[in-house]
Protein backbone atom coordinates (compact mmCIF):
# COMPACT_ATOMS: atom_id res chain seq x y z
CA UNK A 1 0.00 0.00 0.00
CA UNK A 2 0.97 3.61 -0.39
CA UNK A 3 0.11 6.48 1.95
CA UNK A 4 -3.05 8.53 1.56
CA UNK A 5 -2.56 11.90 -0.07
CA UNK A 6 -0.98 14.66 1.95
CA UNK A 7 0.56 18.06 1.40
CA UNK A 8 4.28 18.32 1.95
CA UNK A 9 6.40 21.10 3.35
CA UNK A 10 10.16 21.00 3.88
CA UNK A 11 11.07 24.02 6.00
CA UNK A 12 14.65 25.25 5.93
CA UNK A 13 14.85 26.24 9.59
CA UNK A 14 13.41 25.35 12.99
CA UNK A 15 11.47 28.65 13.04
CA UNK A 16 9.86 27.84 9.70
CA UNK A 17 9.02 24.35 10.94
CA UNK A 18 7.40 25.77 14.08
CA UNK A 19 5.40 28.18 11.93
CA UNK A 20 4.19 25.29 9.79
CA UNK A 21 3.23 23.37 12.95
CA UNK A 22 1.36 26.40 14.29
CA UNK A 23 -0.51 26.67 11.01
CA UNK A 24 -1.48 23.02 10.62
CA UNK A 25 -1.65 21.84 14.22
CA UNK A 26 -3.26 18.43 14.66
CA UNK A 27 -3.52 17.87 10.92
CA UNK A 28 0.26 17.73 10.57
CA UNK A 29 2.78 15.01 11.20
CA UNK A 30 6.50 15.72 11.57
CA UNK A 31 8.80 13.61 9.41
CA UNK A 32 12.30 12.96 10.77
CA UNK A 33 14.14 9.99 9.26
CA UNK A 34 10.83 8.35 8.40
CA UNK A 35 11.82 4.81 9.30
CA UNK A 36 8.85 4.44 11.66
CA UNK A 37 6.53 7.04 10.16
CA UNK A 38 6.61 5.78 6.58
CA UNK A 39 5.48 2.25 7.50
CA UNK A 40 2.72 3.86 9.60
CA UNK A 41 1.64 6.00 6.65
CA UNK A 42 1.85 3.11 4.21
CA UNK A 43 -0.28 0.90 6.39
CA UNK A 44 -2.60 3.88 6.76
CA UNK A 45 -2.52 3.73 10.54
CA UNK A 46 -2.22 7.49 10.33
CA UNK A 47 -3.37 9.82 7.57
CA UNK A 48 -2.08 13.35 8.19
CA UNK A 49 -3.17 16.17 5.89
CA UNK A 50 0.29 17.71 5.98
CA UNK A 51 3.74 16.18 6.42
CA UNK A 52 6.41 18.57 7.72
CA UNK A 53 9.80 17.18 6.69
CA UNK A 54 12.72 18.30 8.87
CA UNK A 55 15.21 16.76 6.43
CA UNK A 56 16.36 20.09 5.00
CA UNK A 57 17.28 21.61 8.39
CA UNK A 58 20.99 20.83 8.48
CA UNK A 59 21.46 22.45 11.91
CA UNK A 60 19.39 19.66 13.47
CA UNK A 61 21.90 17.04 12.29
CA UNK A 62 24.84 18.44 14.26
CA UNK A 63 26.56 16.47 17.00
CA UNK A 64 28.48 18.77 19.33
CA UNK A 65 31.11 17.80 21.88
CA UNK A 66 30.86 20.42 24.61
CA UNK A 67 33.44 19.15 27.07
CA UNK A 68 31.37 17.48 29.78
CA UNK A 69 28.40 16.91 27.52
CA UNK A 70 27.63 15.77 24.00
CA UNK A 71 24.57 17.29 22.34
CA UNK A 72 23.06 15.28 19.54
CA UNK A 73 20.81 17.12 17.08
CA UNK A 74 17.39 15.52 16.84
CA UNK A 75 17.94 14.75 13.14
CA UNK A 76 21.34 13.09 13.55
CA UNK A 77 21.06 9.68 11.96
CA UNK A 78 21.88 6.52 13.87
CA UNK A 79 24.83 6.03 11.54
CA UNK A 80 26.25 9.49 12.21
CA UNK A 81 25.98 8.79 15.95
CA UNK A 82 27.77 5.45 15.49
CA UNK A 83 30.51 7.19 13.48
CA UNK A 84 31.12 9.83 16.19
CA UNK A 85 34.25 8.92 18.13
CA UNK A 86 33.28 10.97 21.21
CA UNK A 87 30.03 9.03 21.55
CA UNK A 88 31.82 5.74 21.07
CA UNK A 89 34.20 6.68 23.86
CA UNK A 90 32.03 8.49 26.40
CA UNK A 91 28.49 7.24 25.74
CA UNK A 92 29.13 3.58 25.09
CA UNK A 93 25.68 2.49 26.24
CA UNK A 94 23.98 4.70 23.66
CA UNK A 95 26.47 3.60 21.02
CA UNK A 96 25.87 -0.07 21.68
CA UNK A 97 22.08 0.24 21.76
CA UNK A 98 22.03 2.20 18.52
CA UNK A 99 24.33 -0.33 16.85
CA UNK A 100 21.55 -2.86 17.48
CA UNK A 101 18.67 -0.78 16.09
CA UNK A 102 16.96 -2.58 13.21
CA UNK A 103 19.39 -3.06 10.28
CA UNK A 104 22.03 -1.04 8.41
CA UNK A 105 19.63 0.52 5.90
CA UNK A 106 17.34 1.73 8.69
CA UNK A 107 20.32 3.09 10.63
CA UNK A 108 21.43 5.09 7.60
CA UNK A 109 18.12 7.01 7.57
CA UNK A 110 16.61 6.74 11.05
CA UNK A 111 17.26 9.42 13.66
CA UNK A 112 17.60 9.34 17.44
CA UNK A 113 15.25 12.32 17.80
CA UNK A 114 12.62 10.72 15.60
CA UNK A 115 12.76 7.48 17.56
CA UNK A 116 12.44 9.25 20.93
CA UNK A 117 9.45 11.35 19.85
CA UNK A 118 7.84 8.29 18.25
CA UNK A 119 8.14 6.79 21.75
CA UNK A 120 7.53 3.18 20.87
CA UNK A 121 8.09 1.37 24.19
CA UNK A 122 9.71 -1.46 22.20
CA UNK A 123 12.21 0.90 20.58
CA UNK A 124 15.87 0.54 21.50
CA UNK A 125 16.62 4.20 22.22
CA UNK A 126 14.39 5.12 25.14
CA UNK A 127 16.11 2.91 27.71
CA UNK A 128 19.68 4.18 27.20
CA UNK A 129 18.36 7.75 27.08
CA UNK A 130 16.77 7.14 30.49
CA UNK A 131 19.75 5.27 31.93
CA UNK A 132 22.17 8.01 30.82
CA UNK A 133 19.82 10.65 32.29
CA UNK A 134 19.78 12.73 29.13
CA UNK A 135 18.13 16.13 28.84
CA UNK A 136 15.80 16.70 25.91
CA UNK A 137 15.76 20.13 24.31
CA UNK A 138 12.33 21.15 23.03
CA UNK A 139 11.51 24.28 21.03
CA UNK A 140 8.09 25.82 20.72
CA UNK A 141 6.40 29.12 20.00
CA UNK A 142 7.41 30.47 23.39
CA UNK A 143 11.04 29.46 23.13
CA UNK A 144 13.23 26.60 24.29
CA UNK A 145 12.79 24.35 27.32
CA UNK A 146 14.64 21.32 28.61
CA UNK A 147 12.95 18.18 29.90
CA UNK A 148 14.72 15.44 31.83
CA UNK A 149 14.48 12.00 30.25
CA UNK A 150 12.51 10.71 33.26
CA UNK A 151 9.78 13.28 32.48
CA UNK A 152 9.86 12.90 28.70
CA UNK A 153 8.01 9.64 28.07
CA UNK A 154 4.38 10.05 29.11
CA UNK A 155 2.55 7.10 27.57
CA UNK A 156 2.42 4.83 24.54
CA UNK A 157 3.64 6.96 21.59
CA UNK A 158 3.21 10.08 23.77
CA UNK A 159 5.93 12.40 25.01
CA UNK A 160 6.32 15.80 26.65
CA UNK A 161 6.66 17.37 23.18
CA UNK A 162 3.49 19.41 22.59
CA UNK A 163 1.55 19.63 19.31
CA UNK A 164 3.17 22.98 18.54
CA UNK A 165 6.68 21.96 19.61
CA UNK A 166 9.70 20.13 18.19
CA UNK A 167 12.40 18.09 19.85
CA UNK A 168 15.58 19.75 18.60
CA UNK A 169 18.40 18.03 20.50
CA UNK A 170 19.29 15.45 23.12
CA UNK A 171 22.03 16.36 25.60
CA UNK A 172 24.02 13.63 27.32
CA UNK A 173 26.52 14.04 30.10
CA UNK A 174 29.63 12.05 29.26
CA UNK A 175 29.82 8.82 31.20
CA UNK A 176 33.56 8.26 31.31
CA UNK A 177 34.35 5.93 34.18
CA UNK A 178 31.02 4.13 33.97
CA UNK A 179 30.65 0.57 32.79
CA UNK A 180 27.68 -0.18 30.57
CA UNK A 181 25.94 -2.87 28.60
CA UNK A 182 22.84 -3.13 26.41
CA UNK A 183 21.34 -6.61 26.61
CA UNK A 184 18.80 -7.17 23.83
CA UNK A 185 16.57 -10.20 23.57
CA UNK A 186 15.05 -10.82 20.14
CA UNK A 187 13.54 -13.75 18.36
CA UNK A 188 14.45 -12.58 14.86
CA UNK A 189 17.41 -10.42 13.80
CA UNK A 190 16.54 -6.77 13.06
CA UNK A 191 13.24 -6.97 14.96
CA UNK A 192 12.10 -4.99 17.97
CA UNK A 193 13.30 -6.40 21.27
CA UNK A 194 10.98 -8.63 23.26
CA UNK A 195 12.73 -7.10 26.27
CA UNK A 196 16.00 -5.18 26.45
CA UNK A 197 17.99 -3.79 29.34
CA UNK A 198 20.26 -0.74 29.22
CA UNK A 199 22.56 -0.81 32.25
CA UNK A 200 25.16 1.73 33.39
CA UNK A 201 27.06 1.16 36.63
CA UNK A 202 29.95 2.70 38.50
CA UNK A 203 32.16 0.26 40.33
CA UNK A 204 34.63 1.25 43.06
CA UNK A 205 36.92 -1.48 44.32
CA UNK A 206 34.54 -4.29 43.37
CA UNK A 207 31.49 -2.57 44.86
CA UNK A 208 28.75 -0.91 42.82
CA UNK A 209 28.44 2.74 43.84
CA UNK A 210 25.86 3.91 41.31
CA UNK A 211 23.51 2.12 38.92
CA UNK A 212 21.07 3.20 36.20
CA UNK A 213 18.85 0.62 34.52
CA UNK A 214 16.56 1.32 31.55
CA UNK A 215 13.90 -1.18 30.46
CA UNK A 216 12.59 -1.71 26.92
CA UNK A 217 9.12 -3.11 26.25
CA UNK A 218 8.16 -3.53 29.90
CA UNK A 219 5.22 -1.13 29.87
CA UNK A 220 3.61 1.65 27.89
CA UNK A 221 6.86 3.65 27.90
CA UNK A 222 10.57 3.03 28.33
CA UNK A 223 11.13 2.74 32.09
CA UNK A 224 13.75 2.95 34.81
CA UNK A 225 14.11 -0.08 37.10
CA UNK A 226 14.27 2.13 40.21
CA UNK A 227 14.07 -0.65 42.79
CA UNK A 228 17.00 -2.45 41.20
CA UNK A 229 19.01 0.75 40.88
CA UNK A 230 18.61 1.51 44.58
CA UNK A 231 19.32 -2.07 45.67
CA UNK A 232 22.49 -2.29 43.56
CA UNK A 233 24.20 0.53 45.46
CA UNK A 234 26.69 -1.10 47.80
CA UNK A 235 26.35 -4.52 46.17
CA UNK A 236 29.41 -6.55 45.26
CA UNK A 237 29.85 -6.68 41.48
CA UNK A 238 29.52 -10.47 41.39
CA UNK A 239 26.76 -12.86 40.29
CA UNK A 240 25.79 -13.49 43.93
CA UNK A 241 26.21 -9.86 44.87
CA UNK A 242 23.76 -8.46 42.29
CA UNK A 243 21.24 -11.33 42.27
CA UNK A 244 18.85 -9.93 44.86
CA UNK A 245 18.81 -6.43 43.35
CA UNK A 246 18.29 -7.73 39.80
CA UNK A 247 15.36 -9.87 40.92
CA UNK A 248 13.51 -6.57 41.47
CA UNK A 249 13.94 -5.44 37.84
CA UNK A 250 10.28 -5.94 36.94
CA UNK A 251 8.91 -4.37 40.14
CA UNK A 252 6.16 -1.92 39.37
CA UNK A 253 6.09 -2.68 35.63
CA UNK A 254 3.09 -3.61 33.54
CA UNK A 255 4.56 -5.35 30.49
CA UNK A 256 2.48 -6.25 27.44
CA UNK A 257 1.48 -9.74 26.35
CA UNK A 258 1.82 -10.64 22.69
CA UNK A 259 2.81 -13.49 20.39
CA UNK A 260 6.43 -13.20 21.56
CA UNK A 261 5.58 -13.76 25.20
CA UNK A 262 3.08 -12.97 27.92
CA UNK A 263 3.56 -10.43 30.70
CA UNK A 264 4.86 -12.98 33.22
CA UNK A 265 7.45 -14.20 30.74
CA UNK A 266 8.60 -10.62 30.17
CA UNK A 267 8.86 -10.03 33.94
CA UNK A 268 11.04 -13.10 34.26
CA UNK A 269 13.08 -12.07 31.24
CA UNK A 270 13.66 -8.61 32.71
CA UNK A 271 15.23 -10.06 35.85
CA UNK A 272 17.48 -12.47 33.93
CA UNK A 273 18.57 -9.89 31.36
CA UNK A 274 19.16 -7.22 34.01
CA UNK A 275 21.52 -9.53 35.84
CA UNK A 276 23.41 -10.24 32.63
CA UNK A 277 23.53 -6.58 31.70
CA UNK A 278 24.69 -5.42 35.13
CA UNK A 279 27.42 -8.04 35.33
CA UNK A 280 28.69 -7.21 31.84
CA UNK A 281 28.50 -3.50 32.64
CA UNK A 282 30.51 -4.12 35.81
CA UNK A 283 33.11 -5.92 33.76
CA UNK A 284 32.30 -9.36 35.15
CA UNK B 1 2.56 17.97 -6.79
CA UNK B 2 6.09 18.74 -5.71
CA UNK B 3 9.01 19.33 -8.01
CA UNK B 4 12.07 17.18 -7.42
CA UNK B 5 15.48 17.10 -9.04
CA UNK B 6 17.90 14.29 -8.42
CA UNK B 7 20.56 12.17 -10.05
CA UNK B 8 19.70 8.53 -10.68
CA UNK B 9 22.40 6.16 -11.91
CA UNK B 10 24.42 9.10 -13.13
CA UNK B 11 21.60 10.83 -15.04
CA UNK B 12 19.97 14.04 -13.87
CA UNK B 13 16.20 13.76 -13.66
CA UNK B 14 13.50 16.21 -12.76
CA UNK B 15 9.81 15.52 -12.15
CA UNK B 16 6.64 16.69 -10.50
CA UNK B 17 5.53 13.99 -8.08
CA UNK B 18 2.84 13.47 -5.50
CA UNK B 19 4.39 13.90 -2.05
CA UNK B 20 3.14 10.47 -1.07
CA UNK B 21 5.03 8.73 -3.87
CA UNK B 22 7.65 6.34 -2.48
CA UNK B 23 11.15 6.48 -3.92
CA UNK B 24 10.82 2.88 -5.10
CA UNK B 25 7.63 3.72 -6.97
CA UNK B 26 9.33 6.72 -8.53
CA UNK B 27 12.24 4.59 -9.70
CA UNK B 28 10.03 1.85 -11.10
CA UNK B 29 6.99 3.67 -12.38
CA UNK B 30 8.36 7.04 -13.48
CA UNK B 31 11.87 6.07 -14.53
CA UNK B 32 11.19 2.46 -15.56
CA UNK B 33 14.02 1.19 -13.36
CA UNK B 34 12.31 -2.06 -12.53
CA UNK B 35 15.58 -3.69 -11.47
CA UNK B 36 14.73 -2.38 -8.00
CA UNK B 37 11.90 -4.56 -6.75
CA UNK B 38 9.23 -4.29 -4.08
CA UNK B 39 9.24 -7.34 -1.85
CA UNK B 40 7.24 -6.70 1.27
CA UNK B 41 5.55 -3.33 1.82
CA UNK B 42 6.56 -3.42 5.49
CA UNK B 43 10.21 -2.31 5.21
CA UNK B 44 11.43 -5.68 6.42
CA UNK B 45 12.75 -7.42 3.35
CA UNK B 46 15.34 -5.05 1.87
CA UNK B 47 14.63 -6.14 -1.73
CA UNK B 48 14.20 -2.46 -2.70
CA UNK B 49 17.61 -1.40 -1.33
CA UNK B 50 19.31 1.39 -3.29
CA UNK B 51 22.08 3.84 -2.41
CA UNK B 52 20.98 7.35 -1.45
CA UNK B 53 23.92 9.75 -1.34
CA UNK B 54 26.26 6.79 -1.04
CA UNK B 55 24.52 4.83 1.73
CA UNK B 56 22.11 1.91 1.44
CA UNK B 57 18.45 2.64 2.18
CA UNK B 58 15.19 0.81 1.70
CA UNK B 59 13.59 2.79 -1.11
CA UNK B 60 10.10 1.79 0.05
CA UNK B 61 10.86 3.69 3.25
CA UNK B 62 11.85 6.96 1.63
CA UNK B 63 9.52 9.40 -0.10
CA UNK B 64 10.59 10.51 -3.57
CA UNK B 65 10.38 14.12 -2.33
CA UNK B 66 12.92 13.29 0.40
CA UNK B 67 15.40 12.33 -2.32
CA UNK B 68 15.21 15.82 -3.85
CA UNK B 69 18.74 17.06 -4.45
CA UNK B 70 20.26 13.66 -3.82
CA UNK B 71 22.14 11.07 -5.78
CA UNK B 72 20.56 7.64 -6.14
CA UNK B 73 22.28 4.50 -7.38
CA UNK B 74 20.17 1.46 -8.20
CA UNK B 75 21.17 -2.05 -9.19
CA UNK B 76 20.91 -0.82 -12.78
CA UNK B 77 23.67 1.71 -12.21
CA UNK B 78 26.30 -0.63 -10.77
CA UNK B 79 27.75 -2.13 -13.93
CA UNK B 80 30.15 -0.21 -16.16
CA UNK B 81 28.58 -0.83 -19.55
CA UNK B 82 28.70 -4.56 -20.10
CA UNK B 83 31.23 -5.12 -17.27
CA UNK B 84 29.47 -6.23 -14.13
CA UNK B 85 30.36 -4.74 -10.75
CA UNK B 86 32.62 -7.20 -8.85
CA UNK B 87 29.81 -7.96 -6.40
CA UNK B 88 27.40 -8.68 -9.26
CA UNK B 89 30.05 -10.88 -10.85
CA UNK B 90 30.61 -12.70 -7.55
CA UNK B 91 26.88 -13.35 -7.17
CA UNK B 92 26.87 -14.79 -10.69
CA UNK B 93 29.94 -16.94 -10.15
CA UNK B 94 28.80 -18.27 -6.77
CA UNK B 95 25.24 -18.75 -7.98
CA UNK B 96 24.10 -16.62 -5.03
CA UNK B 97 20.45 -16.85 -5.89
CA UNK B 98 17.60 -19.27 -6.13
CA UNK B 99 14.53 -17.38 -7.30
CA UNK B 100 16.53 -14.16 -7.62
CA UNK B 101 13.94 -11.78 -6.21
CA UNK B 102 16.06 -10.61 -3.27
CA UNK B 103 19.19 -10.33 -5.43
CA UNK B 104 19.08 -6.62 -6.35
CA UNK B 105 18.72 -5.63 -2.69
CA UNK B 106 21.28 -8.19 -1.54
CA UNK B 107 23.83 -6.87 -4.02
CA UNK B 108 23.21 -3.22 -3.15
CA UNK B 109 23.52 -3.95 0.57
CA UNK B 110 26.64 -6.08 0.01
CA UNK B 111 28.29 -3.25 -1.92
CA UNK B 112 27.52 -0.89 0.98
CA UNK B 113 28.86 -3.39 3.50
CA UNK B 114 32.13 -3.87 1.61
CA UNK B 115 32.61 -0.12 1.31
CA UNK B 116 32.56 0.06 5.12
CA UNK B 117 34.38 -3.17 5.78
CA UNK B 118 36.42 -4.47 2.83
CA UNK B 119 37.34 -7.70 4.60
CA UNK B 120 34.34 -8.87 6.61
CA UNK B 121 34.19 -12.15 8.50
CA UNK B 122 31.35 -14.54 7.74
CA UNK B 123 29.60 -13.31 10.89
CA UNK B 124 30.03 -9.67 9.86
CA UNK B 125 28.54 -10.45 6.46
CA UNK B 126 25.54 -12.17 8.01
CA UNK B 127 24.98 -9.24 10.37
CA UNK B 128 25.60 -6.78 7.56
CA UNK B 129 22.80 -8.22 5.45
CA UNK B 130 20.39 -8.76 8.33
CA UNK B 131 18.00 -6.25 6.79
CA UNK B 132 17.70 -8.33 3.62
CA UNK B 133 15.54 -11.41 3.55
CA UNK B 134 15.94 -14.32 1.13
CA UNK B 135 12.69 -16.22 1.22
CA UNK B 136 14.36 -19.16 -0.52
CA UNK B 137 16.73 -19.11 2.47
CA UNK B 138 19.65 -19.26 0.06
CA UNK B 139 21.97 -17.35 2.35
CA UNK B 140 24.99 -19.67 2.10
CA UNK B 141 25.88 -18.78 -1.46
CA UNK B 142 25.06 -15.13 -0.86
CA UNK B 143 27.61 -15.05 1.97
CA UNK B 144 30.08 -16.88 -0.28
CA UNK B 145 29.58 -14.33 -3.00
CA UNK B 146 30.30 -11.45 -0.64
CA UNK B 147 33.43 -13.25 0.58
CA UNK B 148 34.50 -13.91 -3.00
CA UNK B 149 34.02 -10.27 -3.94
CA UNK B 150 35.87 -9.15 -0.81
CA UNK B 151 38.79 -11.44 -1.59
CA UNK B 152 39.02 -10.00 -5.09
CA UNK B 153 38.68 -13.50 -6.49
CA UNK B 154 36.12 -12.65 -9.10
CA UNK B 155 37.45 -14.01 -12.34
CA UNK B 156 34.90 -12.39 -14.57
CA UNK B 157 34.81 -15.31 -16.96
CA UNK B 158 33.87 -18.32 -14.84
CA UNK B 159 30.64 -20.10 -15.56
CA UNK B 160 28.11 -19.61 -12.83
CA UNK B 161 28.37 -22.44 -10.33
CA UNK B 162 31.34 -23.99 -12.10
CA UNK B 163 33.78 -26.14 -10.07
CA UNK B 164 36.40 -23.41 -10.37
CA UNK B 165 34.11 -20.85 -8.77
CA UNK B 166 33.21 -23.22 -5.98
CA UNK B 167 36.82 -24.23 -5.30
CA UNK B 168 37.75 -20.61 -4.67
CA UNK B 169 35.34 -20.36 -1.78
CA UNK B 170 36.08 -23.65 -0.04
CA UNK B 171 36.76 -22.00 3.29
CA UNK B 172 33.03 -21.54 3.83
CA UNK B 173 31.39 -24.48 5.49
CA UNK B 174 28.11 -25.54 3.99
Amino acid sequence: MIPTQFDYVAPGSVDEALAALAQHGDDAKVLAGGQSLLPVLRMRLNAPEVVIDLGKIDALREIRDEGDTITIGAMATYQSILDHTGIKGSLRLLHQAISEVADPQIRHRGTLGGALVHADPAGDCGAPTLALEADLVIQGPSGERTVAATDFFEDLFTTAVGDDELLTAIRFRKHDGWGSHYEKFVRVAHQWPIVSIAAAVKVDGGTISEARIGLVNMGSTALRASATEAALVGAQATAEGVAEACAKAADGTNPPSDLNGDADYRRHLATVLTKRAVLKAAGG
Amino acid sequence: MTKIQLTVDGAKVSDDVEPRMLLVQYLREKLGKTGTVIGCDTSNCGACTVHLDGRSVKSCNVLAVQADGSEVTTIEGLAEGSVLHPVQEAFRECHALQCGFCTPGMIMQSVDLLKDNPDPSEEEIRVGIEGNLCRCTGYHNIVRAVQTAAAGKVSGDAEAGSPAATAETEKVEV
